[in-house]
């Protein structure tokens, strides 16, 4: 158990090592001079002079290298819109899609689970039919579709909710909710799997001719059992949910991360782009860590197999 | 609905896009960028059957276009990345040894980044345009079929008719090309259909984010364009969005029905 978990983190390690290198060297694959495309033709020679020397643009390869991740690692990072820290301007946004990703692995588990479950235990009937067409719906449905979608519906015809923007619980409905349904057609396809698979063992029939209720042996045993993979994939799209916000936080006008990526990368802020990349990237792969670490802890059979 | 009609409808849908994408320019009713300033944002008639945008170009004619452009980088993505990845997984799984620890290792690095971030990223550095998107998609589409094809070549290579080549003194090439390629031929199949769905899907967020395509008319640009326009023009979004559903579905669907085949037949085996 000790040698898996000690391999799992060390290999956190290099793979963030290997996206630091790729994000460092985004800047190069720019077509033509990066710090002209940043500052636009009608720049001074003095301003593109001190841009390229805050860059190390100026320098050789490896130093800019050394010096980009000194300056990662110090804080120094700054960005070239905001005239801050990248990390500063960031934390916020981060802890705004961190929200936005909560209520709406909330919203997805709420309707994913019941489905699921439900379509199951009523397989080959009506219900498991419209379960497996919102599946099918949830995983098809674009993002910038069915948020403007919601709004024209709950926003511009009923009234009910705030169009866009970041305040109360109202704010976080519609977004969470474009988020949370496309999340829960996934979901409810994997629970609906992992309970079958759990439906047809043989310790069910036991718990059967042992006498226990239908209810009992289904919440008790079964869900008990399925629950274990669904667990996984939930934290696992978490990550997928805190990196990929993008385009709901664009049609919500959300201050989030993802946000702040596009409109670093329209303002040409080259070093916030890197920044947010790299935060990004980095809180995908810790979340995966986590729920490998909790799976192999809660499942000992996943630990076996992999120390082998 | 039975499963056979549905099948049928589903590659009548296909062809319908198909058909429009390659006969853009007779099918579309206008130019696509035709302006008439003074119908913009005009709702649906029987001029302009899916109404107008705000410089008053017809959406109908757009979305033909848009078609184009969306099968065009789905298709063009799945093809990169099949025959990447193919080769990459199948030189992984026959050589084994450090060459399939590097390949792992660069597999495992690439799937760090989440989604769609490194294309989003790419296509921010080398600029809008059609063969940027593609390069971008193309660039993390390969992984998943070279996953795939490594797996199934680390369970092919045990069979019988492999080691029956291997015996004969077949080289590692023709292994690949004559005897793997057409038993990996059905699960990669798969993994194609679901590959354009997500490639059509990826390229119309790029496109919506500002970071595809801009001199020619796209889905996800469209529906950009009409989310300013929500309360006064619904159908700016609603009819390109739903185009996009409808190709996304379909391919999804189609996924489905070959792997559905694939495990019949398996099973009649």
């Amino acid at each position: 158990m000790r040698s898996y978990l000690l391999n799992r983190l060390l290999w956190f390690f290099p793979v963030m090592f290997g996206v630091s290198l790729v994000v460092f060297f985004f800047i190069h694959l720019t077509p033509g001079d990066p710090v002209l495309l940043m500052l636009g033709e009608s720049a001074q020679s003095a301003q593109i002079l001190s841009l390229r020397h805050q860059l190390h643009l100026d320098l050789p390869l490896y130093r800019q290298l050394i010096l980009f991740f000194a300056d990662l690692f110090s804080g120094r990072m700054t960005s070239i819109f905001f005239k801050q820290p990248v990390f500063t301007v960031i934390a916020p946004k981060l802890l705004a899609t961190v929200e936005l990703a909560c209520f709406a692995m909330i919203v997805a588990i709420l309707i994913a689970l019941p489905i699921g479950i439900l379509s199951a235990l009523k397989k080959n009937t009506w219900l498991d039919f419209f379960a497996r067409v919102f599946s099918l719906l949830g995983v098809s449905v674009p993002n910038f579709w069915l948020g403007p979608l919601l709004i024209i519906l709950f926003s511009l015809l009923l009234g009910w909710l705030p169009v866009s923007g970041k305040g109360g619980l109202s704010h976080l409905i519609l977004p969470g909710l474009t988020l949370g349904l496309a999340m829960s057609g996934f979901l409810s396809r994997m629970c609906r799997a992992s309970m079958l698979e759990v439906l047809s063992a043989p310790y069910l029939e036991t718990a059967r001719a042992k006498g226990f209720g239908e209810a009992r042996v289904i919440l008790k045993h079964a869900l008990r059992n399925a629950l274990i993979p669904i667990l996984t994939v939930i934290g696992l799209q978490f990550g997928a949910l805190l990196s990929g916000a993008f385009i709901t936080e664009t049609v919500f006008a959300w201050p989030g991360i993802g946000r702040l990526l596009i409109n670093a990368i329209f303002s040409r802020d080259f070093p916030l782009v890197q920044a947010c990349v790299l935060v990004i990237a980095a809180t995908y792969l810790l979340v995966n860590l986590l729920v490998d670490i909790a799976y192999a802890v809660v499942d000992a059979r996943v630990r076996l197999w992999r120390e082998r | 609905m039975k499963r056979k009609p549905l099948l049928l409808v589903l590659l009548v849908i296909v062809s319908l896009f198909v058909f429009a994408a390659l006969f853009a320019p007779g099918l579309a009713p206008y130019s696509p960028d035709t302006q008439d300033l003074c119908a913009g944002l005009s709702g649906p008639s029987g001029a302009h059957w899916l109404g107008q945008d705000k410089l008053g170009r017809d959406i109908l004619s757009r979305m033909i276009f848009g078609a184009r452009v969306s099968l065009l980088v789905g298709v063009s993505v799945v093809l990169i990345s099949l025959c990447v990845g193919f080769l990459v997984g199948a030189l992984s799984g026959i050589f084994r040894g450090m060459i399939d620890s590097a390949i792992m290792r660069v597999i495992d690095l690439l799937m760090a980044f989440p989604g769609i971030l490194l294309a989003i990223a790419l296509a921010a550095v080398l600029g809008p345009g059609l063969g940027n998107v593609i390069f971008a998609l193309s660039l993390l589409g390969w992984v998943g079929y070279a996953r795939l094809v490594r797996g199934q070549v680390l369970v092919e290579r045990e069979k019988a008719y492999v080691q029956s080549a291997i015996a004969l003194g077949a080289g590692k090439l023709r292994i690949i090309f004559r005897h793997l390629v057409p038993n990996l031929a059905g699960p990669v199949l798969v993994q194609a259909s679901f590959g354009i769905a997500g490639a059509i899907l990826a390229e119309a967020s790029l496109s919506f984010l500002g970071l595809g395509t801009q001199s020619v008319p796209s889905f996800g640009s469209m529906l950009s364009h009409g989310l300013s326009f929500l309360r006064t023009a619904p159908h700016l979004t609603v009819f390109p969005g739903l185009a996009v559903f409808i190709l996304v579905i379909s391919f999804n669907l189609l996924g489905d029905f070959v792997a559905d085949y694939l495990r019949v037949e398996e099973k009649r085996k």
